[in-house]
């Protein structure tokens, strides 16, 4: 292969791995535990294996605090630890709508305002790779769940 | 090389195409393989000329199909060496023929506090079907380890088996290592202590010369669709004294001989496990696909994929940081390279590969047990079959040090 093929398939990679995606893989933001969380709930993928498990501290409407750990490959653990900085210390209400506003945008919605996600954006290039979409998506479903388990 | 692999690869229409821009390199053969020009016209030939359902019709396309769909049963009795085609029952797969044993013969002879002997290299397959046994009788399973070295644990094999074994069901090979398992060593065993042996055959009959009296298995179960064969066909050989005394797994049409309001009586085998009308057009087309492996030979096919397997295995393992699992000597090794990098997700390595053609699987391959043992969730893997040629395998090395340069900090 030459070098312009080379640089021609890693521009095409550029869009699903962004900068700020492989960032976040090297460098994850709020990996680990809580201390006393209110709730924990494990997001498993059983197709490619990939765990998250989230746990979160409400205080009232808002969501406090949260932690994750978990494997997998790059983009549902970027995904993760991008949330997580997203979420913290939203109320409970806009956290809900950014796992809304978000999965809509993993499933090709158009109605959804990109300045809203902010980075979260940058994740929208997996959708040209529609078998990594669950891996983007497993943190938030994961969230969603623990939420509700927290009775938030 | 063994084989004339520039005249195999034009018996393969699938593999004469692009893949974002790059030739595709299929590596995914242990999941399922391509299907050469003589099985896809062997389906269409059939639908345009035979179609019609077996055994029962007095017309003419019911005989020809009928005559076809046996006559591919005795392709697969030679292509196996079985005594008799009554010990060759085709299923849907091999998870089919391997349920059908768990079902059949495992309700009636399993009982509480008796014992199934597995390994750790089970595919989920050949796992959960005697775990469902296990639960429902009050029995229990053992598993043999596996090595460092990707192999059986099996010095002092003599030791192996408890007073209540009672069952032992291994992989031929494993698809996940790669490791060749010894299994007619093995089966001497279980056969001197009267412990019934399967052998999930899944990874064996596509690559090696089976020869199923010589092993000496109790059961010995493949699928068609890894082995140039259309999906949706299995087969289990079974020893003829154990299927005659085995219930019928499904009832239905087909399986029966006479019946009344009042109950039925079983069909001769093998049609004793074949209910309802089955997968015709697809026995007839594997049919087809073990002429082809048969025209190569499979002692040809093996020694392509030693040496597909042994030239992989020397230039991956000069890749700085890369984990290469199974063992490295050839003569245990089937055409599988399974590795890691440590700081590089299986999944990222796949969809790197495929920008550059070139198809691998990732993830756990149905074995996690076995990755949990090995302390990984999964593996990046190559594997090899007829149509694979050195050429590729560099193709693979470059793809997967693009990989590792293009996750490299930058």
């Amino acid at each position: 292969m030459t070098q312009e093929d080379y640089r021609r398939q890693e521009a095409e990679l550029d869009d699903l791995y962004r900068d700020i995606i492989l960032d976040h893989y090297r460098h994850p933001r709020h990996r680990g535990h809580l201390e006393s969380p209110d709730a924990t709930h494990e997001g498993l993928n059983p197709l490619c294996g990939d765990e998250v498990t989230v746990e979160v501290k409400v205080n009232g409407m808002k969501l406090a605090d949260i932690g994750y750990t978990g494997s997998g490959c790059s983009i549902s653990q970027s995904s993760a630890s991008m949330m997580t900085e997203a979420v913290e210390g939203k109320s409970v209400a806009e956290a809900r709508r950014l796992i809304s506003d978000f999965t809509a945008m993993m499933r090709g919605g158009e109605d959804i305002d990109p300045d809203s996600l902010g980075d979260l954006e940058a994740l929208s290039g997996v959708r040209q790779f529609p078998v990594r979409i669950k891996c983007a998506t497993l943190a938030w479903h994961t969230l969603d769940e623990a939420l509700n388990a927290a009775g938030a | 090389m063994t084989l004339d692999v520039a005249k195999i690869r034009k018996d393969f229409p699938i593999l004469d195409q692009k893949v974002h821009g790059k030739p595709l390199v299929y590596l995914d053969n242990a999941a399922t393989s391509q299907k050469p020009r003589q099985v896809i016209d062997a389906l269409v030939r059939y639908y345009e000329t035979t179609n019609a359902n077996i055994h029962r019709a007095v017309h003419t396309l019911g005989e020809r199909a009928t005559a076809e769909y046996e006559g591919a049963r005795e392709k697969v009795r030679r292509f196996i060496n079985a005594p008799t085609t009554e010990s060759v029952i085709f299923t849907r797969n091999t998870t089919e023929a391997i349920n059908l044993v768990a079902y059949s013969w495992g309700r009636a002879n399993i009982a509480e506090g008796d014992e199934i002997l597995l390994t750790q290299m089970e595919h989920h397959s050949n796992l959960i079907p005697w775990q469902q046994l296990a639960k429902e009788k009050g029995a229990t399973i053992r598993y043999v380890p596996v090595t460092e070295r990707g192999t059986l644990e099996l010095n002092g094999l003599e030791n192996l088996f408890d007073a209540r074994t009672k069952m032992m069901a291994l992989p031929h090979a494993s698809n996940s290592l790669g490791t060749i398992n010894p299994v007619e060593k093995i089966a001497a065993e279980t056969r001197k202590r009267g412990v019934m042996l399967l052998v999930d055959g899944a990874q064996g009959a596509p690559h090696l010369p089976v020869d199923v009296q010589a092993i000496g298995a109790d059961f010995y179960a493949f699928s068609s669709h890894k082995m140039l064969g259309p999906t949706g066909v299995g087969v289990l050989y079974g020893r003829r004294e154990l299927l005659e005394e085995m219930d019928p797994f499904l009832g239905g049409g087909e399986m029966i001989r006479k019946v009344t309001f009042e109950g039925a009586t079983w069909n001769d085998l093998p049609w004793k496990f074949e209910a309802g009308t089955p997968n015709i057009a697809d026995v007839i087309a594997f049919g087809a696909a073990i002429d082809y492996l048969e025209s190569l030979g499979m002692e040809n096919v093996r020694q392509h994929e030693a040496e597909l397997v042994g030239y992989a295995i020397d230039r991956m393992a000069a890749i700085p940081d890369i984990t290469l699992y199974g063992p490295n000597d050839v003569s245990q090794r089937g055409g599988v390279v399974s590795f890691n990098f440590p700081d590089l997700h299986p999944h990222d390595i796949g969809t790197v590969l495929d920008q550059y053609g070139v198809a691998i699987r990732s993830g756990h391959h149905c074995t996690q047990p076995l990755w949990r043992c090995l302390g990984v969730s999964g593996s990046a893997r190559a594997s090899f079959y007829v149509y694979n040629t050195p050429e590729e395998v560099d193709t693979l090395v470059d793809a997967v040090k693009a990989a590792r340069a293009y996750f490299a900090e930058r």
